[in-house]
């Protein structure tokens, strides 16, 4: 296996750009993660994107926003209808493989056209469950009040999950929610919005985007003082009916972590991508995550949850931990699906 | 001044396709107002029913009959309803386990507010009286004896 490392990231988050096209957005951002390398796109071997033409309401969106990366002279490009992190997935495979040694990931989400809550309901299978368009906090409230009934997790848990999101969103200029005073009474106060769920528990939707710069080997090491090398890189996935599943359970999240290598050493932080407070406790037990690991500094997906980019903007989060020394060993999650059904996991080091 | 010119575009899916033979049965089951549940290799059913086995993948076909009755195992309440939802007034959303089935389903609660629902509560399922083999044909789920 060659090494590939995250050697740049940038990315800007905020409660709507109802402004400002997807090509406006990537702009800036592809400029900084490629310039703060000191590259070009004629220095980038393989570009792979991640989006939604479905958010976009447009077939082929995305080639739209090929703008932003600059494609004349021609380039080689790959795009996932995926949360950014598979793209970057894609794109270590392509590394893997060899001929390139560099690669430019990048992904964004605007969903604040619509209800994201209920263009969700688009994601479930088109016979048994789309057709009664059951939005995202409902169907996540049918999995909350499993998980109270059957004891697999308590309000209070519930409560101190969504007040470590908004004190750590406090210290994140790109979280779109965030709050310093907030203590568990304050989020158990609040009036449910999807019974038993309340507002606390569930992701705030952002507009943004993400790009990242990988690279292989002596590459990585000339362009970044302290590359965060990918150790390990999985993706697994769930049966989507609900009533096929434990609701209290993520199979695939453990699996991935497994085949990642996550309980391998200690892990200094952990980012994970849970658009719910329940399923942020989930991913903690899937994911073997002791009290030695930092969850979510930056207050996570739920301080700003950006469709199509929470993932590899969780991802862009861990690794600059390891780019400004903050940590050593770290993990970048991302999720998609009804209750986590799909989930990435990647295990970054620094030397 | 000229007029203006106009153009209709009418948005189409010029395409049919098949719901098969598992998700067909189920969905044709609703329009003569019963539903189908489908058994597993280890003799559990499945409601909905699958194709296929979702963990050893193995194609499933002894199609059974369920229901109409069932068990509440999860709900919320939905207020206001969601625009494009079947339901024009607040409602509950729930899983249903049917009886006969080993696996609930999501269907719509037909009550005036959530203080009528609860976990493990009894409901059965109210038809719509035109049907048309669609999930939205079983208007949703009553408690047992409010249609009586």
């Amino acid at each position: 296996m060659r090494d590939i490392a995250v050697v740049s990231v940038a990315q800007h988050q905020e409660k709507a750009l109802t402004h400002t096209t997807e090509v406006e957005l990537m702009v800036p951002i592809i400029n900084e993660a490629r310039g703060a390398v000191g590259l070009t796109q004629d220095d980038i071997g393989f570009t792979c994107s991640g989006s939604s033409d479905f958010l976009a309401g447009q077939a082929f969106s995305f080639v739209h926003t090929l703008d932003a990366v600059g494609a004349v002279p021609p380039i080689s490009e790959s795009h996932v209808e995926m949360d950014g992190a598979w793209a970057l997935y894609e794109a270590w495979v392509k590394l893997q493989i060899g001929g390139v040694d560099t690669a430019l990931v990048y992904s964004y989400g605007k969903s604040s056209p619509g209800s994201l809550r209920d263009v969700l309901s688009t994601q479930l299978d088109p016979y048994y469950l789309g057709p009664l368009w059951p939005d995202a906090f409902s169907m996540a409230a049918l999995q909350a009040r499993i998980m109270l009934e059957s004891g697999a997790v308590s309000e209070q848990r519930l409560a101190e999950i969504a007040v470590r999101s908004l004190n750590g969103a406090a210290g994140n200029p790109l979280a779109v929610r965030s709050s310093a005073e907030a203590t568990v009474e304050s989020a158990l106060a609040e009036a449910p919005i999807a019974d038993p769920l309340r507002p606390s528990d569930c992701a705030a939707s952002a507009d943004g985007g993400v790009a990242v710069v990988l690279a292989a080997g002596d590459r990585a090491r000339e362009l970044c003082e302290r590359p965060a090398w990918i150790k390990g890189i999985d993706h697994r996935i769930d049966p989507h009916q609900p009533g096929v599943r434990d609701l209290t359970r993520a199979p695939s999240a453990e699996m991935a972590a497994a085949q990642a290598g996550a309980s391998a050493d200690r892990l200094d932080a952990a980012e994970l991508a849970a658009p719910f407070t329940t399923q942020e406790h989930i991913l903690e037990l899937e994911l073997g995550l002791g009290n030695g690991t930092a969850v979510n500094t930056s207050g996570g997906a739920l301080a700003g949850h950006t469709m199509m980019a929470a993932g590899l903007m969780r991802i862009a989060d861990a690794a600059c931990q390891i780019h400004d020394e903050q940590a050593d060993r770290v993990l970048g999650h991302a999720a998609s699906g009804l209750y986590l059904q799909q989930n990435l996991v990647c295990v970054m080091e620094g030397e | 001044m000229a007029e203006r010119l106009r153009a209709d575009l009418v948005l189409e899916y010029p395409f049919t396709r098949t719901t098969g033979p598992v998700i067909g049965a189920f969905l044709t089951g609703l329009r003569e107002g019963i539903i189908l549940g489908i058994r597993r290799p280890d003799e559990t059913v499945l409601c909905p029913p699958t194709e296929y086995d979702p963990e050893s993948s193995v194609p499933l076909t002894d199609l059974v009959e369920v229901g109409p009755g069932g068990e509440l195992m999860s709900w919320t309440w939905v207020d206001p309803p969601r625009a494009q939802s079947p339901w024009d007034q607040p409602h509950g959303l729930g899983l249903i386990r049917l009886d006969g089935a080993d696996t609930p389903m999501v269907h719509g609660l037909l009550v005036d507010g959530p203080d009528q629902l609860s976990v493990g509560m009894r409901v059965t399922a109210r038809w719509r009286p035109e049907r048309e083999g669609h999930i939205a044909d079983l208007e949703g789920f009553v408690p047992e004896g409010a249609d009586q």
